[in-house]
């Protein structure tokens, strides 16, 4: 057969010779190799303490967007729940009633906004799908919680807070 | 009435001594788990374990706290008398063997000479052998109390095994007995106080000590009576919480107690070079001494993790064409050639 590289090395079976037999030259090779290991440097990040840079493409934790005015733009159109692949996200629409007009940007909202991040794989098919470039997703991802309803996350845990709100 | 009157002060200086070697043996023991963990992540250029405590010191109390807390459970069809005599054998077997060992030369405290040796007896060193035979009931009567074919394979595995290596190990002993001329450890450091260290007439003989050393203790890369990926965990596989503890416990003390063997009867024991020359009170040189005996077997537990960590498992059939055709005839040939020097020198 021919070699599809020339990096490949022949095999050698020759019989152990009595140095080889006897181990110990080879063992004490390797007892070398791992005490020089010990003082590496170690490859270890402690995580919580030490965090490492995450890629600028990475998609955490979803986000829902606020415009300038610190409205929703949210208009619950669906469009990201058809999109998502794990079918993790639901929502429910509701009318904007007058007198909510600084809540909400358009005349429908979503009043109730659910991704299950248990289902949910990251794959930022939502944010393509949002024509209101109201779903974004963040540098963070979902942290550890001891109960499945805990990783339901609802609008307040994806609103990000009111710019105007923060501001003053 | 002088048949009945006892040395209360005797009694309670062994009881003391005693209590100090158990509880030495068990902290050493404890601090070897974590030493394990963190000599293996050391040598994989991990950090190991440090979220309990500084440095995780504080590990082996959380993971022996969990010991405690853990689900005992005891098979149905398992012989419930023999399943708690195994670990209760293997546990009280490794704390027996630190009898004998001298851990220092004699304090002087209110006028009264206190050896630090709990019983200096005269066949120390047979005495060592026999409880070490012992031991090997400890894994046998579990794996085989299990009622479960891997723990009884790994059973027969560790008996053959420690068989196996306890004739070399014997054979190397005699070699140095030949040298020494006696049987009592104290002695035999007592002359390595005033000469060379026995590992300078002996190097063949403390290589085959320390090699079946590993045999005996179960440390890789002997340590096919509890090989993980064949076995499930060997002849320990049914045990769980304390029970589990006391093998995985007297597993390290065994270890402990075998670097203290080696330190003592190759490595000087507590006699360090310039001990006598340097002018100190008796106190503080047996102290020091005593520090010199510890740094010892710390080196020598390390060198048993470091080999751990670095030469992988025998397989069955080479652990014993290693004890019998290499280790065996090594240490018969050490002996005759030693023999034959001891015998040259007399005359």
């Amino acid at each position: 057969m021919q070699a599809l590289t020339n990096r490949a090395k022949p095999v050698d079976r020759s019989p152990l010779t009595f140095l080889e037999k006897m181990y110990v030259p080879a063992i004490a090779k390797g007892m070398g190799i791992t005490f020089k290991h010990i003082f590496k440097r170690k490859a270890t990040v402690s995580f919580p303490e030490q965090r490492r840079q995450f890629s600028p493409v990475f998609r955490g934790l979803h986000v829902l967007n606020r415009d300038e005015e610190g409205r929703e733009r949210c208009t619950a159109c669906g469009l990201c729940a058809v999109a998502c692949p794990a079918e993790a996200i639901t929502m429910e629409a509701a009318e904007r009633k007058p007198g909510e007009e600084h809540l909400y940007r358009e005349e429908k909202y979503a009043a109730r906004y659910e991704i299950n991040m248990l289902r949910c794989i990251f794959c930022g098919f939502c944010e393509e799908a949002c024509p209101k470039d109201a779903i974004y997703m963040s540098e963070t991802f979902a942290p550890s919680n001891y109960q499945r309803k805990g990783f339901i996350y609802g609008k307040p845990d994806l609103l990000i807070p009111d710019p105007k709100q923060s501001s003053k | 009435m002088t048949l009945l009157s006892i040395d209360w002060f005797f009694i309670l200086e062994k009881i003391l001594l005693i209590s100090a070697v158990l509880v030495l043996s068990l902290v050493v023991a404890m601090y070897s788990t974590w030493g394990e963990r963190k000599v293996a992540a050391w040598i994989q250029d991990r950090l190991g374990p440090n979220r309990a405590g500084p440095m995780g010191l504080l590990q082996p109390l959380a993971d022996g706290g969990k010991l405690f807390f853990k689900e005992e459970i005891i098979p149905t069809n398992s012989n419930r008398f023999l399943f708690i005599l195994g670990p209760s054998i293997a546990m009280l077997v490794a704390c027996m063997t630190s009898a004998v060992i001298p851990w220092g030369d004699t304090l002087t405290i209110a006028g009264r000479t206190v050896s630090l040796q709990v019983a200096d007896v005269n066949i120390g060193i047979l005495f060592i052998f026999g409880v070490l035979s012992v031991g090997v009931y400890g894994i046998m009567i579990g794996g085989w109390a299990s009622n479960n074919k891997y723990s009884l394979l790994a059973s027969v595995r560790a008996a053959s095994q420690i068989i196996s290596y306890e004739l070399p190990m014997g054979l190397a002993l005699i070699a140095l007995l030949m040298l020494t001329g006696t049987l009592s450890l104290k002695e035999i450091v007592e002359q390595q106080r005033h000469d060379y260290w026995n590992v300078v007439y002996q190097p063949l003989g403390f290589f085959i000590f320390l090699v079946t050393a590993f045999a005996e203790t179960n440390r890789a890369p002997f340590d096919l009576p509890e090989a993980e990926n064949e076995l499930n965990g060997g002849y320990h596989l049914e045990y769980s919480s304390m029970k589990l503890g006391f093998y995985l416990f007297a597993e390290y003390i065994n270890m402990f107690v075998s670097s203290a063997l080696m330190a003592t009867m190759y490595f000087g024991g507590y006699a360090f070079p310039g001990m006598d020359s340097l002018g100190v009170s008796p106190n503080l040189l047996t102290i020091l001494g005593f520090l010199a005996l510890f740094v010892k077997i710390l080196v020598f537990i390390f060198f048993f993790m470091w080999v751990r960590w670095t030469v992988p498992r025998f397989r069955y059939d080479q652990l014993m064409r290693l004890g019998w055709r290499v280790m065996i005839p090594l240490a018969l040939a050490n002996m005759l050639i030693t023999g034959a020097i001891v015998l040259f020198r007399q005359h």
